[in-house]
């Protein structure tokens, strides 16, 4: 039986908005739906004297690495699926995976590498769920060849709030798999899902690294190198003048050679506690950023990395996100359509530096033409962007609703995943299917993100 | 796929009674990745195949399961020898089931305390009895069972729960004391507080580690044939503090 205790705050990646939720831990497969309210303990019930006849809302939650919310529900009730950690099945001949939904990316790998498999499609950290990557359908590195991780998912099996579940696949109940694939865990509970992964032959990876200067210069890269496996863009947004938008491009595939198939893991170190919010004001920010454009000069000739240290370079630095202090942070993530000219990623980092706000290293990728599996999935053909600023009040949220303003009006979208400040008006043109999509949520099921993009008026 | 790291010497052909349990499930996810042999037993049919399902997919040579209630101590001699003939040769039986129980029901209600005592004393020596003399007889194996340093003092919040396994620390200290001699190894373990099920309800606290945590530690007090391990070690220490205060201080302690 599932247990519920309190937990007064619960916090996505970017700490903010800090809201409290009832935390109730999910271990089997079988304590969803929940058995009935008078069976909670004596804790649970002293707090809900206040929220008596209110109807039920819940929401999965995986490893909580979305920025924004959501992953949360405020005074609602959070459905931790981090103990639905088994695996199911695995083929070694087809790299077919089955396992329940709170398998971590970074427990696949364990098992997998050693097997001669790896994932699909990853995103910049391992330690995310797999229920979490898919009802974010994310994306990796590889998007320009691979698409989203839900291309891989074979099916899922999705368990309502009305006791009902059943597996969706492309060819079984379609329509609740293309609901559920990037459903933002609206539409129940994913208890499991089959995942196709890809052979591999070495840990290694094979990566090059070049400098570009501009939009253009990216763009260019991006185009030449197009069929590489991998491709990323880390960019400067804090220099300005000649240096404007400038940064380091990589590329990578997987190693052909045959090599020792074993895990790896950089040496890891841990923020240990909130740093002072100003600790990273635009001095250390910039000197960090030059710092990192003049490490990585252009090479000839491709380098072996291990796979960690090409894909997961912040998971190496555990509560990275204290470094922004107690405030949090937010991030923007963007992807707009390509079009001839650059106009709108050049408005949009123009609008950064005006702002004077700091950013780390933007991230920037091209996005492939896979048509995603999801009603909504957030990539789509085009350049994407991704900035991360830390919170200093009102003008961090404002420089927030002027990119989107700016994304708006060229036709781009924003990331439900990351986001935390998106208008109704706003999701509702970025993404006009939420209508075809509403339908699908389980009518227990809800979170801060939803409220907040269908709230009327 | 076997696991080719090497170690300690590890059992390979293991009884797990409490199959479904936290604890047990993230030490035998160690051991089949080693490509161990396991005999399961638990109550639960539906938990059951998902802890065999993920032993398999971890590399376990072979699963066999049995769903059985082990509070039906007329059961276990047929259980256990099934188990035996199924695996050839028992090298580790590992002792998991046990229930918290409702410290507050019972102490107004007999039938509720006895049912702590039942599952997690009285059944736990019906199955140490048969395997004590099993083992005894090959004059091998490792038998491993799950107490908890809440068996080390009577406390206001738990003693129903304690009391149970201060039995069963006793009575397994005399097993020890009769067989260890045949070339038997048993291992009392104690555990503070482990994320399982079982402390779900339970606000987490610093004290708490995380079962795969205890799983590593567990499979070290194995290897190295301790005979009591504190899970993890630091409770030795707290549990000799808190048994040193005397019972007129701590009587009076809301402890
Ligand atoms: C350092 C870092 C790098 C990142 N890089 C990328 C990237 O490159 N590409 C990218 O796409 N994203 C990226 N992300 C975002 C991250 O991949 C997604 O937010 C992902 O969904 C997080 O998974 P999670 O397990 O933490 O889920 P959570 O954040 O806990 O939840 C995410 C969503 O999934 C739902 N959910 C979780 N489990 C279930 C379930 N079992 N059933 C139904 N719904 C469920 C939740 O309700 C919520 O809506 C990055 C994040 C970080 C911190
Ligand atoms: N977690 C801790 O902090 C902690 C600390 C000290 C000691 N321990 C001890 O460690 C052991 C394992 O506990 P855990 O933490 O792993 O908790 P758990 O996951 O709740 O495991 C307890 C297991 O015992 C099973 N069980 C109970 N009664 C049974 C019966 N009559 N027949 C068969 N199986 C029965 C339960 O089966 P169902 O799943 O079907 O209910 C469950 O799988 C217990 O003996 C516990 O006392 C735990």
């Amino acid at each position: 039986m599932a247990h519920r205790h309190s937990r007064p705050k619960f916090e996505s990646w970017g700490r903010y908005p800090s809201l409290s939720a009832t935390v109730v831990p999910l271990h089997w497969p079988s304590d969803f739906p929940l058995p009935p309210a008078k069976e909670a303990s004596p804790l649970e019930d002293q707090r809900s004297k206040t929220a008596t006849s209110a109807p039920p809302r819940m929401l999965p939650v995986g490893m909580g690495r979305s920025y924004g919310d959501v992953c949360l529900i405020a005074d609602g009730t959070l459905l931790n699926t981090r103990g639905l950690d088994r695996f199911q099945s695995f083929d070694e001949e087809s790299g077919i995976l089955r396992c329940e939904a709170g398998v971590t990316l970074d427990e696949i790998l364990r098992f997998c590498i050693p097997r001669g498999w790896f994932l699909p499609v990853t995103p910049g950290t391992r330690y995310v769920t797999v229920g979490g990557a898919i009802a974010n359908d994310v994306h990796g590195k590889n998007h320009q060849v691979a698409g989203t991780f839900g291309r891989y998912v074979r099916s899922l099996e999705l368990a309502r709030s009305d006791g009902s579940r059943f597996v969706c696949s492309r060819d079984r109940n379609m329509e609740w798999f293309r609901a559920t694939v990037a459903g933002m865990g609206l539409t129940g509970l994913i208890v499991s899902a089959e995942i196709q992964l890809r052979a591999i032959v070495s840990p290694l990876v094979k990566s090059e690294v070049s400098q570009f200067h501009g939009i253009d210069q990216f763009l260019e890269l991006s185009l030449a190198r197009q069929s590489s496996e991998y491709s990323i863009g880390w960019m400067d947004s804090t220099a300005t003048g000649r240096k404007f938008a400038r940064g380091v491009f990589m590329t990578a595939a997987h190693s052909q050679e045959p090599a020792k198939l074993t895990t790896h893991k950089s040496r890891s170190c841990s923020v240990p506690f909130d740093l002072p919010g100003l600790a990273l004001n635009r001095a250390s920010v910039g000197a960090f950023n030059a710092l990192y454009f003049h490490s990585h000069r252009t090479r000839q000739k491709p380098r072996l990395l291990n796979y960690d240290s090409f894909f997961y370079p912040m998971d190496r630095i555990r509560h990275w996100n204290r470094l922004y202090g107690k405030r949090g942070f937010v991030q923007f993530h963007c992807v707009l359509p390509r079009v001839a000219d650059q106009l709108a990623p050049l408005q949009l980092l123009k609008a950064i530096s005006a702002a004077r706000l700091t950013s780390f290293l933007a991230v920037i990728k091209d996005f492939g033409d896979a048509i995603s599996p999801g009603m909504m999935s957030f990539p789509m053909p085009g350049i994407s962007l991704a900035l991360d600023f830390p919170i200093r009040g009102e003008e961090t949220f404002d420089l927030m609703d002027r990119l989107a303003r700016i994304t708006a009006e060229h036709g781009g979208r924003v990331y439900p995943a990351k986001d935390t400040r998106m208008t109704p008006t706003q999701f509702q043109n970025f993404y006009p299917q939420w209508q075809q999509f509403a339908p699908y949520v389980d009518p227990a099921f809800s979170s801060n993100f939803w409220e907040r993009v269908t709230a009327r008026g | 796929m076997a696991d080719s790291r090497s170690g300690p010497a590890l059992p390979s052909r293991i009884l797990v009674l409490g199959a479904t349990s936290g604890i047990a499930t993230a030490v035998m996810r160690l051991l089949a990745a080693r490509g161990a042999n396991f005999f399961l037993v638990a109550r639960d049919p539906q938990k059951l195949t998902a802890v065999e399902m993920d032993l398999r997919t971890r590399g376990a040579a072979s699963v066999e399961s049995r769903v059985a209630d082990l509070d039906n101590t007329s059961d276990h001699p047929g259980l256990l020898a099934d188990a035996a003939s199924s695996l050839g040769v028992i090298d580790l039986a590992f002792l998991a089931h046990g229930v918290l129980g409702d410290q507050k029901e019972g102490e107004s209600s007999y039938t509720a305390a006895a049912a702590v005592l039942q599952t997690n004393l009285l059944s736990a020596v019906s199955l140490i009895t048969w395997l004590a003399n099993y083992f005894q007889a090959t004059k091998q194996g490792t038998l491993a069972v799950l107490s908890s340093v809440a068996g080390d003092r009577g406390r206001r919040s738990n003693y129903i729960y304690g009391a149970s396994k201060a039995g069963l620390n006793v009575f397994l200290d005399g097993v020890r004391n009769r067989i260890d001699r045949s070339g038997v190894h048993v291992l009392t373990i104690r555990p503070g507080y482990v994320a399982t099920p079982m402390t779900a309800h339970i606000e987490p606290n610093l004290l708490f580690v995380a079962p795969q945590h205890a799983a590593t530690l567990i499979l070290r007090a194995i290897a190295k044939r301790k005979d009591i391990a504190y899970v993890p070690r630091f409770w030795a220490a707290i549990m000799l503090a808190v048994r040193s205060v005397p019972e007129s201080i701590f009587k009076k302690l809301n402890y």
